[in-house]
């Protein structure tokens, strides 16, 4: 009797819920159906991608499709692991994403801090908007005009290095200085655009503890080190784990626009390879191996990163 | 201030002053060289302005049919692109800022979760075949990273969740849909949000190359910097010799060709640049207050 009268209890509980849920529904459904569209883009765009990966397990061929190909298991990982170019299309990922962090992810904090002490506020204004100039245009267009620019022949990066007595110097096409190249072109390109979001930190930082420094008889430098640099550290941090977990971003848009044969050695990354194998030479399946291998990568860097960042004291990303 | 902050600031500003030449000059040299002859053009050194005046790299670039094409291409992703997007991110973000949603955490996290970890681009490439987008101008408004950043759609988000809800409960008062309140009422607040995203949504399909070049063929339907990468970066001879060939090739060199068809991709954004100045950096100030 007893368990009868649960089990009905159960049921009424259960319905009551279904039906609350339902009506929530009801009640919210143009709100629903409003979100509709962006959500099955996201399905189709993202997420079909997704279900699409599974072909770095198989080997995809178009007449087969999705579901008909053969799976080979781990077959596309061992021979990415034991191929020669792999290695150092990895070497020269991380070393370049490396290159970047160090420089690229430092200077516009660096500018941000500078720009923050110009005492003119018209010619603060008019610099930082000089400075967002590169990062509106595409690497395309850099790519041409860098090519003109650091020209071995008649570029005037290189007519001025002649006028000094040294040997021109083949920025795009000589191993040794491609790299160098890479990031200091980056670095030219967003340190404007970068200092943004820093500067929009430095601007709420409350002037009172300034004022009590300066009582203190700290000078500008102090202030700097003590009250300036840690009031921006949560940005830093955000950021830095952000870019920590593209550390296989080695920049493939400025690669590829810059990048040619005589420096692959040095230039070519898991990107640029991918679209070269992948597109190119049509082997699908290996390179999406090759891009899951990646992006497995960034994810746990970013997990990573930001248990290490909230280990530190510093709110994380979530 | 004391000896060593004078100094300081003296350095400051040269090093400033320093930094902005450099960010100026490469268009600068850019611009003469394509006002430039061909004997100039070539001449190696700075270029500030063309000691030889020349519109002949223009003339060329003017008469080739594939630059208009590229053009109109490239015009129509940029205009239908960004206000596909505005409607649509518009129209996922204002049910995402309510927290009455059902399942709201939930779609949040789908889409969020997009931001960490993708397809891949062979899978996307193999995707944009299957759904038929391939050879086709729709694949420039709907193919992400368009028609909705899941970056600026967080930034929409949260600016709707800033707006006083008092607002939002008038009108449901008055028997406004949500619909209703999100066109008169939460959008017409928004307008700055609107376009500061709308112009990165701009700038992006403006620059736009690699979708044409990994998913178009048809030359009818390349736009600007897919063409400018051929005539430029891949050094195609075909396109440079057809172009150069418009007046006889004699007054041409490749080098102001290109100089002048860099220009022309560059001119538009050099020219609504100082105007719209506020709103290109606005979006990151209110992103970041609760980012």
């Amino acid at each position: 009797m007893k368990l009868t009268l649960s089990k009905s209890r159960t049921k009424v509980n259960t319905k009551a819920k279904k039906q609350s849920i339902w009506s929530e529904y009801k009640k919210h459904k143009l709100l629903l159906l409003m979100l509709l569209p962006g959500l099955i883009w996201y399905l189709i765009f993202y997420y079909g991608p997704l279900y699409g990966i599974q072909i770095a397990f198989k080997n995809y061929r178009i007449a087969d499709g999705i579901t008909g190909s053969e799976w080979v298991g781990l077959d596309h990982f061992i021979r990415m692991f034991s191929t020669d170019g792999f290695t150092e299309i990895l070497g020269n990922t991380l070393i370049i994403s490396f290159y970047h962090i160090l420089f690229g992810f430092t200077a516009p904090i660096i500018l941000a801090l500078l720009l923050n002490e110009i005492r003119s506020n018209v010619f603060k204004r008019v610099s930082q908007s000089i400075s967002y100039l590169p990062h509106f245009f595409s690497w395309v267009i850099l790519g041409g005009i860098l090519d003109v620019l650091l020209s071995p022949t008649n570029g005037v990066v290189n007519h001025l290095i002649q006028l000094i007595g040294l040997d021109p110097i083949y920025f795009l096409g000589d191993p040794k200085y491609f790299r160098f190249t890479l990031v200091t072109s980056a670095i030219w390109k967003e340190i404007g655009w970068g200092t943004i979001i820093y500067l929009a930190a430095l601007s709420s930082v409350d002037s009172h503890l300034y004022e009590a420094a300066i009582v203190d008889g700290a000078n500008r430098w102090k202030q700097t080190l003590h009250i300036t640099i840690p009031s921006i550290m949560p940005v830093i941090a955000i950021l830095f784990i952000l870019r920590i977990g593209n550390i296989l971003d080695a920049g493939f848009d400025q690669v590829l626009n810059l990048y040619n044969p005589a420096v692959y050695s040095v230039g070519d990354i898991i990107d640029t390879y991918v679209y070269r194998v992948g597109i190119n030479g049509m082997q699908y399946s290996y390179t999406t191996a090759v891009g899951l291998f990646k992006n497995v990568v960034g994810f746990t860097m970013i997990l990573i990163a930001n248990y290490a960042i909230k280990k530190s004291g510093q709110e994380g990303l979530f | 201030m004391t000896v060593g902050e004078k100094v300081f600031q003296v350095f400051l500003i040269v090093f400033i002053v320093f930094l902005c030449v450099m960010m100026l000059y490469p268009f600068i040299h850019m611009l003469a060289v394509s006002f430039s002859t061909p004997t100039e053009a070539i001449r190696p050194g700075l270029h500030l302005f063309p000691l030889e005046f020349s519109l002949d790299a223009y003339k060329n670039a003017f008469s080739s049919n594939q630059i208009w094409v590229g053009f109109g291409n490239t015009i129509f992703r940029t205009v239908v692109g960004t206000i596909l997007a505005l409607v649509f991110m518009s129209l996922t973000a204002y049910p995402l800022s309510k927290k009455y949603l059902p399942h709201r955490t939930f779609f949040t996290l789908l889409i969020v979760f997009t931001m960490f970890f993708q397809g891949g681009l062979i899978p996307t490439y193999l995707l944009i075949k299957e759904v038929g987008l391939m050879d086709s101008r729709l694949v420039y408004v709907l193919a992400p990273p368009f028609f909705i950043s899941t970056f600026s759609l967080l930034i929409l988000r949260n600016f709707f969740m800033q707006i006083p809800a008092e607002l939002e409960e008038s009108a449901k008062m008055d028997g406004a849909s949500d619909i209703k309140i999100l066109f008169s009422i939460i959008l017409p607040l928004s307008k700055p949000i609107l376009a500061t995203v709308g112009l990165w949504m701009a700038v992006n399909q403006w620059n736009s190359w690699f979708d044409g070049l990994l998913y178009i063929q048809d030359t009818d339907k390349m736009v600007l910097q897919t063409y400018l990468r051929r005539l430029v970066i891949e050094n195609n001879t075909q396109e440079m010799q057809a172009m150069m060939d418009q007046t006889g090739g004699q007054d041409v060199v490749p080098e102001s060709i290109k100089a002048a068809t860099i220009m022309l991709a560059t001119i538009p954004i050099l020219v609504v640049y100082p105007f719209l100045q506020k709103y290109f950096t606005k979006g990151i100030f209110i992103g970041s207050v609760k980012g």
